[in-house]
């Protein structure tokens, strides 16, 4: 619980700082003219600005799966205090501090690798370093922040060697997470794939699993270069989807950031059904594991079922954030109300 | 992904959703009535087939017979109880022993939350005496069970009887591979949790009782069996268990096939088979067979000892003789020869029983309807609710847009007004939500707690004194002051009650569904009745038709239906004095079966059902 509540605190000092970083830079862009004339409803506000690291923090706390996990006694809880460490250490913009809780994170599970992009992306806005391939502060800087990272996780590892005596571990955590041997059913979508599948193809098929995970941060580092923090959040999210055991705890430290995105609920499409779908498989999942293993009515079929519409919520809503800050960002530089060359209304339409 | 993100569809099917919302809703549920009629009709209910290979043919040559030595056991166990008061313990341990099976008995007390009108006292004793037939050359690590309730008077003295012959026949046999535990539990229901619970070593319920003696491994099936007749016309089976959970159709397909190699007329629901399918007599028939079904799955209780061996995923039914005014009458022999036929199939089986279906409704004994072919019934049920929700939401989210639209207009000032007023938080739905989740735990809690102080204070006994009490808060709830919301700024407003109903929408759509997993007829019994009404309840319009319409479909009043229609099917029809008593025995068995086996009908009626619909009733009382 007290890791819970640390969790809460960084992730209040953290948007806090964050607002501020975004409303400067919002200014900014108002006076080089680079928004359109017409978006004064989309400009963000300190007065509604103020109370969201209250929510965030909130967001948190009163999270039901966050509640879940405490009571479950899950280590989830010191993941999450980590990463959130990692995000206060990122955003107040101290390499040092943010490279050592990141090779933590990463000690612990292996995935926030994933997010050394967005906290590199973040620290070289915040040197004012352009990402050109060709800068060469841009290497610079890479190279000295790699560095901190690579030598940080060196020394924890090593340090466990000496405690342990034995290079023993390194099988036991990083083996595991990345072979999933252990097929126990979880809310994630490995178990059943696995179960099911013949021994020959299994080497294969756990590679495809396991690059799906990694592969999404070079496409988002592309695109979301503009927008580290957006792109942490939709890289926490994507972590905590695909990883070979997720738990709620996890979905729990994604969903706290929500309330910083507020601004873009004009422009979720289809945040009703998505919620509805999420709290109802949310709900059928303990009904169908006692139907599956107390009662030896149902079988792992029905449980799976609602493991893939659950995740499948999970990707509709991040996918749908996503799209809903592309069309904010489109509509500032392009104007809120779009007109065809004829002067008729047009709308904007995702290909 | 294309409907939902391409923007032109979206338009065109919310203005759909819009437009077209009741009489999309109208025909949801009649399709979901029409689909769940439909299911009676025998051309869509496929025949049942024996799925388990180990259970393939029927080529076994029966040879019990042993019937007269039946009735005289039966006999001598009607006087030996008689002259016990109960079972009588000494004499049947003697007689097991004597013939070869190894005797244990097991002493059980209860101590019940209220003496109801059967008990009428507080402390329930019992003794359950079993005898195990060992395998001769097995391992005893799987067993089967035969077990025979100990009832009072005349009742099952037979079916004891006929245990006893069985046992000394198949005591000869050498075929065995699974040991056999032959029961007689006495108090019905609570011995056989007794039992069940020392067997395998739980404590799911607050029962007391000595520890299991002997064991036999796990219990692959079970048969329970009761005879009160000397000769029977008929055989039924009963195949619901607690909270409506079935056993594998399986061993129904089993105990059909063999009373048709015995040439035993085998029944269910009390109702014979009829051979035409075509003509609507039929039709009715197939109905009926199939409502009183679905009635009692959804009342969640055990129709029969065999209902708590489910649990334990043990698979088990209940075959009972009768003894009608038919013509042609079977005597024990073949009574026998079908048990034991029954039981050399299920000793063939290699694993548990789960190649068959275990969610299936049957409106006769040769078919069945599954899982896959009954829930899209349920499924349009729900839709109507998902409907209302999303029109509700569409409606919300037009209320928001409009003062944003009034800003570009530059009217600002008004647009702040307007968005002040129209927009109360959800603050204001807090209070209806406490009171009425509290007035459902109220329900839950106080009726067995306060029946001592009730009883001091009223001439009544004491499970007229909770029956009675229960009744008093759900018509309090009614009564309650739900207006506080008056009290909050910003409400009495458009909003306030679309946001509630909204949420009360969504919250009786997740909890039906819900229950329709685990218990399919209550599930459907409660969204038949409930559903329409609540789409279609709100504060404008006729408000005392919304009320009587409310009132109707209240989770009591379907109780008192759900009697009434039962009643009728049985062909026993009662006036309405006789319902209410019904009625009121009802409420005190479901409390009962609540504290005493687990089940969760009481818990989830009380705590989360009528909760919505005390919302429902405060959306409809909101200005």
């Amino acid at each position: 619980m007290i890791t819970d509540v640390l969790t809460a605190i960084a992730l209040y000092l953290a948007i806090q700082d964050f607002n501020k970083v975004v409303f400067k830079k919002q200014k900014l862009l108002i006076e080089l003219d680079k928004y359109a004339p017409d978006v004064a409803e989309l400009i963000r506000t300190p007065m509604e600005m103020h109370y969201i690291p209250l929510k965030v923090a909130l967001f948190y706390l009163l999270n039901p799966y966050t509640v879940m996990s405490c009571v479950a006694k899950s280590t989830c809880t010191i993941n999450n205090t980590v990463i959130a460490f990692f995000i206060l250490a990122t955003i107040k913009g101290s390499a040092f501090l943010s490279a050592v809780f990141l090779a933590l994170a990463t000690y612990q599970s292996l995935y926030p690798l994933t997010l050394f992009a967005p906290a590199l992306l973040y620290l070289l806005q915040r040197q004012f370093i352009p990402v050109k391939l060709k800068s060469k502060s841009f290497w610079l800087y890479t190279m000295q922040y790699a560095a901190l990272y690579l030598c940080s996780l060196v020394v924890i590892i090593c340090l466990s060697f000496f405690l342990l005596n034995s290079w023993d571990f390194i099988p036991s955590v990083y083996g595991f997470i990345l072979s999933v041997p252990d097929l126990t059913p979880n809310i994630g979508l490995f178990w059943y794939f696995f179960a099911e599948m013949f021994e020959h193809f299994s080497l294969f098929f756990v590679c495809v699993f396991q690059i799906n995970v990694f592969f999404y941060t070079i496409p988002l580092a592309v695109k979301l270069k503009e927008h580290p923090v957006f792109f942490m959040f939709i890289q926490i999210a994507i972590i905590s989807i695909f990883k070979s055991y997720p738990t709620v705890g996890d979905i729990a430290l994604y969903m706290a950031f929500l309330p910083v995105w507020s601004h873009l609920y004009r422009f979720l499409r289809n945040i009703f059904i998505l919620s509805c779908v999420l709290i109802v498989c949310s709900l059928l999942f303990p009904v169908l594991w006692h139907l599956w293993i107390y009662a030896g009515s149902a079988n792992s079929n029905f449980y799976y079922a609602i493991t893939l519409t659950f995740n499948i919520g999970q990707i509709l809503l991040i996918s749908d954030y996503f799209y809903a800050f592309l069309r904010r960002e489109y509509y500032l530089t392009h104007g809120l109300y779009l007109t065809r060359q004829d002067g008729t209304e047009a709308m904007l339409v995702l290909k | 992904m294309g409907l939902l993100s391409d923007p032109y569809r979206r338009r065109a099917l919310s203005r759909l959703v819009l437009r077209l919302n009741t009489p999309l809703c109208l025909l949801s549920y009649a399709a979901g009535l029409g689909w769940f009629l439909a299911l009676a009709f025998p051309p869509v209910a496929p025949r049942t087939y024996m799925s388990e290979n180990a259970m393939g043919s029927t080529m076994v040559e029966e040879q019990f017979a042993y019937g007269e030595r039946a009735l005289s056991y039966a006999r001598e166990f009607a006087g030996h109880k008689k002259k016990a008061g109960g079972l009588p313990v000494a004499w049947l341990e003697k007689t097991m022993w004597n013939l070869g099976l190894e005797v244990y008995k097991q002493p059980f007390s209860r101590t019940l939350p209220f003496p109801d009108e059967t008990r009428e006292r507080y402390m329930v004793k019992g003794t359950n005496v079993y005898g195990i037939l060992r395998a001769p050359r097995a391992a005893s690590t799987e067993s089967l069970v035969l077990s025979v309730p100990c009832s009072e008077g005349q009742h099952n003295n037979q079916a004891v009887g006929l245990m006893l012959a069985l046992a000394s026949y198949f005591r000869g046999q050498i075929y065995w591979a699974k040991d056999i535990i032959f029961l007689v539990n006495e108090h019905d229901l609570l011995g056989m949790e007794a039992w069940l619970e020392a067997y395998h070593d739980v404590n799911i319920t607050e029962m007391q009782s000595s520890g299991m003696l002997g064991r036999a491994g796990a219990i692959q099936a079970a048969v329970s069996l009761e005879l009160s007749s000397d000769v029977v016309t008929s055989f039924d089976v009963a195949v619901e268990g607690l909270n409506g959970q079935l056993p594998n159709l399986d061993l129904v397909n089993l105990f059909h096939a063999f009373c048709q190699k015995n040439g035993l007329l085998c029944t269910i629901q009390g109702k014979l088979q009829r051979s035409d399918w075509d003509t609507l007599p039929a039709y009715a028939h197939s109905l009926q067979t199939l409502l009183l079904m679905v009635l009692k799955q959804g009342s969640g209780r055990p129709q029969g000892d065999h209902g708590l061996f489910l649990r334990y995923h043990i698979e088990a039914i209940t075959v009972r003789g009768i003894n009608s005014f038919r013509q042609y009458k079977y005597d024990m022999s073949t009574v026998g020869k079908t048990l034991e036929g029954m039981f050399r199939k299920l000793n063939n089986l290699l694993e548990r029983l789960h190649q068959s279906y275990f969610f299936y409704l049957l409106p006769s004994l040769s078919r069945f309807v599954s899982i896959g072919v009954y829930m899209p019934a349920f499924g349009f049920l729900i839709l109507i609710l998902v409907l209302k929700a999303l029109d509700l939401w569409m409606k919300l989210s037009k209320c928001d847009a409009s003062p944003v639209e009034r800003l570009w207009d530059g009217d600002q000032a008004a647009a702040h007004g307007a968005a002040e007023e129209s927009r109360p938080g959800l603050l204001t739905l807090v209070p209806p939500l406490l009171i009425c989740h509290a007035t459902g735990l109220t329900l839950y809690f106080l009726p067995v707690l306060g029946q001592h102080v009730a009883t001091q204070h009223f001439p009544v006994s004491e499970s007229e004194a909770v029956v009675l009490t229960v009744i008093a808060i759900y018509v309090a709830g009614l009564a309650l002051p739900h207006n506080t919301h008056r009290v909050l700024t910003g409400s009495g407003s458009d909003r306030g009650w679309m946001t509630l109903k909204l949420l009360a929408l969504l919250y009786l759509a997740m909890q039906l569904g819900c229950v329709a997993l685990v218990n399919f007829s209550l599930g459907f019994l409660l969204a038949a009745t409930m559903v329409p009404v609540a789409a279609a309840v709100q504060p404008t319009g006729p408000k005392y038709l919304y009320a009587v319409l409310l009132v109707l479909v209240t989770p009591a009043v379907t109780l008192l239906l759900g009697i009434f229609l039962y009643q009728e099917l049985i062909e026993y029809p009662v006036s309405v004095l006789e319902c209410w008593q019904l009625f009121l025995q009802a409420v005190a068995e479901g409390l009962l079966d609540h504290y005493l086996y687990g089940s969760i009908v009481f818990p989830f009626v009380a705590i989360f059902v009528y909760p919505c619909w005390l919302l429902l009733w405060n959306v409809l009382f909101w200005k």
